[in-house]
């Protein structure tokens, strides 16, 4: 087999493992900075789906990269809030456990 | 690019491994902390990925952003709520271990068929601007993202106002009972724990 470069289906399916990695710790995790973690793993994995489309499909235009780029601003806001909240909830809580965050569960 | 195929091929194997098992590393490992250093090897690994992309910009950005801003702010929030907890165990995780593992295995799969199976409009290769991505992101970003770019600043400005308020933590400035000045230590005042003698 002779290839002229990396397919495309190489990133699309590494970007798919990451993405179902970051759903698996979303879901699981019981520490609440694990699952802004998770949230973090799976910007990327969409990430990288943007950077492939744009290399291979859109190379001379790549919006795929500018998309990119604002997801990452997002990404760096979301985190700083998100932590910001998680703070404030461990000043009120003094735990990070997932499972104790109940207020609104009926 | 112009290396060869097999080096990039080497190269995108040596750097998704890094990435699929330092993810498996992050959800997976016991001590926080290994996670989020492991986390940060993930955004290098990434970043090396945009490199083979031939998005130079972009990965500079990503370790910029993720590695310098936003992984430093996840250890910093892992040392100020670090404190050993034993967590109370949960009745039924094992039935809600299966249920998870089985949703992402069924994605899992539906993503990688449809990667797969669909055939991609692949663009020409040699119509590619290569290295000159950069000079063309710069374009886009002051000609037809123009909004979108001015709108991030203020979400930025924004979200850090809102970090700000949101984690800062009251202090007295007097004494309640002399009305005299209390010096500010880096102590928290101990303040009674909000909402958690519910039922």
């Amino acid at each position: 087999m002779n290839l002229e470069s990396i397919p495309l289906q190489a990133f699309l399916i590494v970007s798919s493992v990451l993405f179902c990695i970051g759903i698996w710790g979303l879901l699981n995790s019981r520490n609440a900075v694990r699952v802004l973690m998770s949230i973090e793993l799976m910007l990327n994995a969409v990430n990288i789906n943007l950077m492939a489309f744009s290399s291979y499909v859109d190379n001379n235009l790549i919006q795929g990269q500018v998309f990119t780029i604002f997801v990452i601003t997002v990404a760096a806001a979301e985190a700083a809030v998100g932590l910001a909240i998680l703070l404030s909830l461990y000043r009120n809580r003094v735990t990070v456990d997932m499972e104790s965050f109940n207020l609104l569960k009926w | 690019m112009s290396i060869a195929v097999t080096t990039q091929i080497i190269c995108f194997s040596v750097l998704s491994l890094v990435v699929i098992i330092g993810a498996l590393g992050v959800i997976l490992l016991e001590n926080i902390v290994y996670s989020a250093f492991l986390l940060g090897g993930v955004f290098m690994s990434v970043a090396g990925l945009y490199l083979l992309l031939n998005a130079s910009f972009v990965a500079a950005a990503q370790v910029l952003v993720y590695v310098g801003a936003v992984n430093v702010l996840i250890i910093f929030a892992i040392m100020l709520v670090n404190k050993k907890e034993d967590l109370k165990a949960i009745e039924n995780i094992k039935s809600r271990r299966i249920i998870s593992t089985s949703i992402c295995l069924t994605l899992l799969s539906l993503l990688i068929r449809v990667d797969l199976s669909n055939t991609w409009g692949l663009a020409e290769p040699n119509a590619s601007i290569g290295e000159e991505s950069t000079i063309r992101i710069g374009e886009h970003l002051f000609s037809d993202y123009l909004l979108p770019f001015e709108v991030a600043s203020v979400l930025l400005l924004m979200a850090m106002i809102g970090a700000i308020v949101l984690a800062r933590r009251d202090v007295m400035n007097e004494d309640i009972s002399t009305g005299l000045p209390v010096d500010q230590e880096l102590i928290e005042k101990p303040n009674e724990p909000l909402l958690i003698k519910k039922n």
